[in-house]
């Protein structure tokens, strides 16, 4: 839980805890704590919160600790509170289920409201939670273009000028020395970035994975990998050593 | 009824025999005890005198006391005619009860056979109809495991077999079952093969709740637990019955001695002795003549990696084209049963093979058995030497290949263990509670249950005796709704305490998940291996044979085009096709990757005791080899040899490091976790410890300052540093950091239920969702550090991965016998420990200077990426 550890103890503003990049021409700072900050329009992604995924998973049977939601939204709110964003756009998965935002108790939607208190906020909708946010301050809707970009859930196949996107949960692995190190990645050609996903329990899914195939160049590809404290930005060609 | 407590007949037979049927009995001239004739059914004694062959002695004690209504345990050497003893009691009770006509009210099994293996199961049914046949009894014999199709099992239920044989997993899938009770109502015997496998681990514990179910179910249950000779008869003995809440109960002890010794040699090679490693590559040469030398060899091996390694090399010199197999777990099914097949048949010369042959499978003629590696455990080593000759009158034959010099000595204490008959079979050890809970549910989805009366159940079960019941209310809690302290997950609970104050299961859809992941071995995920070829156009076709299965952390090693040995063969990976790894065959004889390592043994606390005094005993040296007792000389020479009852720790200098080498012939594990420890306090007291690495005998620790000179001067005293108390503080915080416990979170939260089987394949979306237990284990620890599971994970820790207990037992007895020589240069003893550094695998910390190394390799190239 180290991601948890350091959004509530590590300062702030080191130069290692952050790498960073350009999206169709647009500056951007990958954070190690998971979202992406746009500095020009002060805006923060976030993306696949997966939020109230334990109790998803316990209405089927499987108890999974109910924790997930409080210590994704701590990170949130470290993140939030380091880069003071004027707005907030969670990209979609924000929920696990359909009837997750609905159902949140009570503590966690106070949660949300106080981080939402002076922002703009946009939930992007998912394949998890394709009807919106429930109850919650902020507005709903499919995709969204804003400060130059295109904020979507799910990457387009045609056409990703110029696109943040979410839904794959990329994570990259480096080999050296016969071992391998895998982590969870934000990845980017420069002209479309995918996110990684923030919720605490969430998986990832390899750059490598078919489900990639087309969405980069592969030339520019750059996995900027989340480590303890700091992002690895490692290009593609060399993640495998 | 079980045996009285206050009683216990331990008898002793011994006997020669001639000939080998299936079932070996006496022949009709050795004398006929009084009360066979009594006891013994018409067919059976027909049969006996129709072979000219006569039942032996502890065949128709057994008869005598399973019908005087006892349990009883038989310990018998293999070839001593075990299976039928332990079928006699049913197959005559049978033939005098008769067919059931058809039409009559139901009828539930009368008799339960358990094996650890599938494949043993498989081969006692065909052993076992053999007989039955020509006796013509009237015997219906089934088994039922994994593989047996769907039609089958449903047929088994509504009109079940007399005999059913299985598996632990299929009796808790039984048990789990609505109809269980009907099912095993009428249950008369329940015979336990291999119990001294069965009873140590997890599965054990699974089975022990199984057997005390099957005592509600059918009062009139006995059992009959068959052994190879193990230290603690005793331990089996009260594993067998009921345990009454206060007081001790035990089942009687039938004891069979007897059978020649066995013929155990080293291999004595002309060739030089490696220092370090596993792979015997040297002896090679000396296998392969053995070979030819006699007519049907088993070649053991500890780990998958070394049979495939084995089994290439052996083919390299294969000049007489020998047919020489290979066996181990994770080749294809249909593989393994050719092999199997062929053997049966003496249509081979050697099979290569690891743990999955250790079992008591009929192979037919072995002439030798060759131990390749050290045994790590004498009981291990007796029970592979087992399988060459099945005829309890001729010796067995074996012939040990140490692959490094400490394994020289290694074997040779062994060795002299097989001849005093030592047996070091692992204690059976506290019920765990993530096998529990999946009983727990497994229980309530064969019908609702009153807790105190399961709570009375399962502490008649050995394992879980001191059960209390505080604990066993939280596992109950945990099966309902996870055990949280936040108990925000009630209205999902699998299952609610009804009006009349029994727990049931919330929903069938409960019971179909159980049925989906019961069983304690928690398998890493695996891929299953096919072979390919390139198409003219060079890409990949479809089809071609499956080579077996590999775990995927192996396989996210590979990159396309790296080449491997696997399955006897050089292999190049070729890619991931959903759940398949498609690899062509790689025309090389030099694998980049060769090890795919299996399941590794550490040495046994008996061994290591046994080579600590060989040490320190010129007399118990005698017998090695000259270049290794010279390498022994030459130490003694130098620095000194490990004394008995002293921890030797060596300090020296090398290149730019203080090396620091500790002979504690604990095993790896224990080593690791010590080494683990070590460096915490060395870098605490400001010694700049680098690194550790750990064999079975010993553990090497280097640092950047000058170690001797440190502990010479008291700073700190070597007594501070190894003092118990590092299994405090020092444990606790290393442990909340350690992968280590990850992967033992992992397994108790697959085998307890919170979380599936993780299923690789699924992965388009499967793998998004699926939960990842380190993340789970993460916001766990964090949330919840006292919750059951992590306490179930801390219990497996202390005795599995880490080896606590046992480190623990070491530092208590080294209390102020610690040895220290500083030496100016490496000594003789430390070269095999120093050469397996370079070899180990980077964890924790280390993990983040892969990604920086990484990172900064590039750091020129990626200049306009990461700095703007």
């Amino acid at each position: 839980m180290h991601r948890l550890v350091h959004a509530t103890s590590a300062p702030a503003g080191s130069a290692l805890f952050q790498a960073r990049t350009t999206i169709h021409g647009v500056a951007a700072i990958c954070d190690a704590l998971g979202g992406l900050y746009l500095p020009e329009s002060r805006t923060l992604v976030v993306s696949d919160l997966h939020l109230e995924k334990g109790s998803a998973f316990a209405r089927r049977g499987m108890m999974l600790p109910p924790y997930d939601t409080i210590a994704t939204l701590s990170i949130l709110e470290a993140v939030i509170a380091r880069h003071q964003p004027a707005t907030v756009i969670s990209l979609g998965d924000n929920f696990h289920d359909r009837t997750g935002s609905a159902a949140m108790p009570e503590n966690f939607r106070q949660m949300i409201c106080s981080m939402a208190q002076g922002r703009e906020w946009i939930w992007i909708n998912g394949n998890h939670d394709p009807d919106g946010a429930q109850g919650l301050p902020g507005a709903s809707m499919d995709e969204i273009r804003h400060a130059g970009l295109v904020f979507r859930h799910e990457p387009a196949r045609l056409d990703g000028v110029g696109e943040i996107a979410g839904h794959l949960h990329p994570s990259a692995t480096v080999r050296r020395r016969e071992r391998s190190v895998r982590r969870p990645c934000f990845a980017t050609d420069g002209k479309r970035l995918l996110m990684p996903a923030f919720g605490v329990t969430t998986g990832g899914l390899d750059l490598r994975h078919r489900a990639m195939n087309g969405l980069f160049d592969r030339q520019h590809l750059v996995a900027h990998m989340m480590g303890r404290d700091r992002i690895y930005s490692v290009r593609f060609a060399n993640l495998l050593g | 009824m079980n045996r009285s407590a206050h009683r216990q007949r331990i008898e002793r037979f011994s006997f020669a025999a001639h000939e080998l049927p299936l079932f070996p009995v006496n022949r009709i001239d050795s004398p006929l005890p009084k009360r066979d004739a009594l006891t013994l059914p018409p067919p059976f004694l027909r049969w006996f005198a129709d072979k000219g062959w006569r039942p032996r002695a502890h065949q128709l004690e057994l008869l005598s006391r399973a019908e005087a209504g006892e349990s009883t345990l038989l310990i018998a050497p293999t070839g001593a005619g075990k299976t039928l003893a332990g079928f006699l009691p049913s197959l005559v009770d049978l033939t005098r009860r008769g067919r059931i006509p058809p039409g009559s009210v139901f009828v539930g099994i009368h008799t339960l056979y358990i094996s650890p293996l599938k494949a043993l199961a498989v081969d006692i049914e065909r052993n076992l109809m053999k007989p039955v046949g020509e006796m013509g009894l009237p015997v219906r014999i089934e088994n039922r495991t994994g593989d047996t199709p769907q039609g089958k099992r449903q047929r088994q239920k509504s009109n079940p077999p007399d005999i059913l044989l299985t598996t632990p997993e299929q009796l808790a899938l039984l048990l789990a079952d609505g109809e269980a009770g009907r099912f095993f109502k009428d249950l008369r015997y329940l015979v336990l093969d291999e119990l001294h496998s069965l009873v140590t681990s997890k599965r054990g514990h699974l089975l022990s709740l199984g057997l005390a179910r099957l005592r509600r179910l059918a009062p009139r249950l006995q059992s009959i637990g068959l052994s190879a000779t193990v230290a603690e008869p005793m331990e089996l003995q009260r594993w067998l019955v009921a345990q009454p809440p206060d007081g001790d109960n035990h089942a009687g002890l039938i004891t069979v001695s007897g059978g020649a010794k066995p013929e155990i040699s080293i291999l004595r090679s002309d060739k030089h002795v490696p220092w370090a490693g596993h792979s015997a590559r040297y002896a090679i040469a000396d296998v392969y003549e053995a070979i030819k030398a006699h007519g049907t060899t088993l070649l053991f091996v500890n780990t998958r990696s070394q049979a495939e390694m084995l089994f290439q090399e052996l083919w390299t010199i294969n000049d007489d084209h020998l047919p020489i197999a290979l066996h181990h777990g994770s080749l294809d099914v249909a593989q393994r049963r050719k092999v199997e097949a062929a053997m049966a048949e003496n249509r081979l010369r050697a099979v290569v093979a690891t743990s999955t042959l250790d079992l008591g499978i009929d192979w037919g003629d072995v002439d030798l058995v060759v131990h390749v590696g050290a045994p790590k455990g004498a009981s291990r080593l007796a029970q592979r030497i087992g399988r060459s000759n099945h005829r309890m009158d001729e010796p067995s034959r074996a012939l040990l290949v140490p692959a490094n010099r400490f394994e020289v000595m290694e074997c040779q204490a062994a060795l002299d263990a097989n001849y005093i008959g030592a047996q070091d079979t692992p204690p059976i050890g506290r019920g765990a509670l993530d096998v529990l809970a999946q009983h727990v549910l497994g229980r309530a989805c064969a019908s609702p249950f009153d807790a105190v009366e399961l709570h009375e159940e399962i502490t008649s079960a050995l394992p879980y005796r001191d059960l209390a019941w505080e604990t066993f209310e939280r596992v109950v809690d945990l099966v309902a709704t996870g055990g949280y302290a936040l108990r925000t997950y009630e209205r999902y609970a699998r299952i609610r305490k009804t009006k009349e104050g029994l727990w049931r299961v919330s929903n069938p859809m409960v019971a179909q998940q159980y049925r989906l992941n019961v069983g304690t071995i928690v398998e890493s995920p695996m891929l299953s291996v096919r072979l390919v070829k390139r198409n003219a156009r060079g890409s990949l076709g479809r089809g071609g044979i499956s080579l077996g299965k590999v775990e995927e952390y192996f396989l996210e090693m590979l990159s396309p085009g790296d080449t491997f040995l696997f399955s006897g063969k050089v292999l190049r990976f070729e890619g991931i096709r959903e759940n398949e790894c498609l690899v062509s065959q790689a025309f090389s004889f030099d694998p980049k990757v060769p090890s795919y390592a299996g399941g590794k043994f550490p040495l046994s606390t008996y061994l290591a005791m046994q080579v600590r005094k060989m040490l320190a005993d010129p007399a118990r040296r005698a017998p090695l080899p000259d270049q290794v007792r010279d390498w022994l000389a030459l130490q003694q020479d130098v620095s000194m040899l490990p004394p008995e009852d002293q921890l030797l720790i060596e300090t020296f200098p090398r290149g730019s490091r203080h090396y620091m080498v500790i002979y504690a012939f604990e095993g790896r594990l224990a080593h690791q976790t010590l080494g683990m420890l070590i460096t915490r306090r060395l870098d605490r007291a400001g010694l700049k410890p680098l690194g550790f690495v750990a064999t079975d005998y010993s553990l090497a620790v280097w640092a950047l300052d000058d170690l001797g000179a440190a502990f010479r001067a008291g700073a700190p005293p070597l007594g501070d540093l190894l003092d118990e108390d590092m299994l405090g503080d020092d444990l606790e915080a290393w442990l909340n950091e350690s992968f280590l416990l990850k992967r033992t979170f992992r397994n108790c939260a697959v085998i307890a239920g919170l979380i599936d089987q993780r299923h690789p394949g699924k992965e388009k979306t499967g793998r998004q969702i699926t939960v990842s237990a380190d993340l789970i284990y993460d916001v766990l620890r964090m949330h919840e550090p006292d919750h059951i599971l992590l306490e179930a994970t801390r219990n497996d820790a202390a005795t599995g991965l880490l080896d606590i207990d046992r480190l623990g037992s070491m530092l208590k007895r080294i209390k102020g016998h610690v040895a220290h020589r500083r030496l100016d240069r490496i000594s003789p003893l430390a070269i095999p420990v120093m050469l397996e550094i370079g070899r180990e695998s980077v964890h924790g910390e280390a993990q983040d200077f892969l990604l920086t190394e990484a990172a900064d390799e590039l750091i020129s190239e990626a200049m306009g990426l990461t700095e703007e």
